[in-house]
């Protein structure tokens, strides 16, 4: 399967992310650099995690408008597989890709430790090598990852599925005392409507290999390279 | 032409900066505050003839980039005499 990394001005997972799909996946990964219009030939798109344009204004604002987006833009809308971590998951919010919006954290503080994650749907194209109700561990790293969105969104992302992770302790429990963040329902991603586009604040290309500490990220890769090749079989 | 723009959180989303400027408030002695709400302030020069078309396009600036409609609300002020 062939990858594309979105580099923006001030992205610093990029790296991470292309050596986590390039030789841990050992998938065909390509940067694309954020001035580019026009993408072609790719399976699967990752915005990665960082400050772009320093994250003024509001995180992911400017990069909205970067001129790759309208391209990502349609890449998603055909159908396309879209991962956003961390400022990824922010720019997808502000391109209005997924619904919702990043408050400051509860605590104000920048969080940067490993989360248990709970896997609510395992039956989508990002989570299908984990379990139903898994707890997996991957480490966060943001300042604004307090999600929001309003009641009726929230009701819709529920009910349908849409929310892939949730904050939980050890146990997978749910509850404030898990969340590290203070984001509404203890999201930790979501998808859009169709299923192909992911918002998620951990970071899984920081937890795929042991080396590291961790590789429940792993899945989340393997996931998308497996629906795909089950999408072309 | 100048304007200046307010961006304000709505009324029910949370506000962490603004609890935590109010908590230091309360610290120094102020206990009356009862609440505080951080928002944005944006000065923009730009060429206008006409202020009531200036002030639709600055709407729609905000709209698009300024402020986030999920969030946030704002209000377009004219700058008189300028």
């Amino acid at each position: 399967m062939r990858f594309g990394v979105v580099v923006f001005p001030g992205s610093n997972c990029d790296a991470d992310c292309y050596h986590a799909v390039k030789d841990v996946q050992g998938q065909d990964c390509e940067y694309i650099w954020h001035q580019q219009s026009k993408i072609t030939g790719f399976d699967a798109l990752v915005l990665p995690g960082g400050f772009s344009y320093g994250d003024y204004l509001r995180t992911g604002a400017i990069a909205r408008f970067s001129p790759v987006m309208p391209a990502v833009v349609d890449f998603a809308r055909q159908g396309g597989l879209v991962i956003g971590i961390c400022n990824g998951f922010q720019i997808l919010l502000e391109a209005g890709l997924l619904p919702g919006a990043m408050l400051r954290n509860k605590s104000l503080k920048f969080i940067c430790k490993p989360v248990n994650l709970k896997v609510l749907n395992n039956d989508t194209p990002f989570t299908n090598q984990f379990n139903q109700d898994e707890v997996i561990e991957i480490p966060i790293a943001h300042g604004e990852g307090n999600y929001y969105c309003d009641p009726a969104t929230l009701g819709e992302l529920k009910d349908n599925g849409r929310i892939l992770f949730s904050y939980c302790g050890p146990e997978g429990q749910i509850g404030d005392d898990h969340n590290p963040n203070g984001s509404l329902n203890h999201i930790a991603g979501i998808t859009n409507k169709e299923g192909n586009v992911l918002g998620m604040m951990p970071h899984p290309e920081r937890c795929s290999e042991s080396v590291l500490g961790g590789t429940n990220g792993y899945g989340i890769f393997a996931s998308m390279i497996n629906w795909l090749k089950e999408a072309r079989a | 032409m100048k304007a200046r723009i307010y961006v304000t959180l709505k009324t029910g989303v949370l506000d962490p900066q603004g609890e935590a400027v109010k908590k230091s408030l309360h610290v120094l002695g102020y206990g009356n505050v009862e609440e505080v709400r951080m928002g944005k302030f944006v000065e923009v020069d730009l060429q206008a003839g006409d202020p009531e078309k200036a002030r639709q396009e600055l709407m729609e600036m905000s709209d698009k980039l300024l402020a986030n409609p999920v969030i946030e609300n704002y209000r377009v002020e004219m700058v008189e005499g300028e």
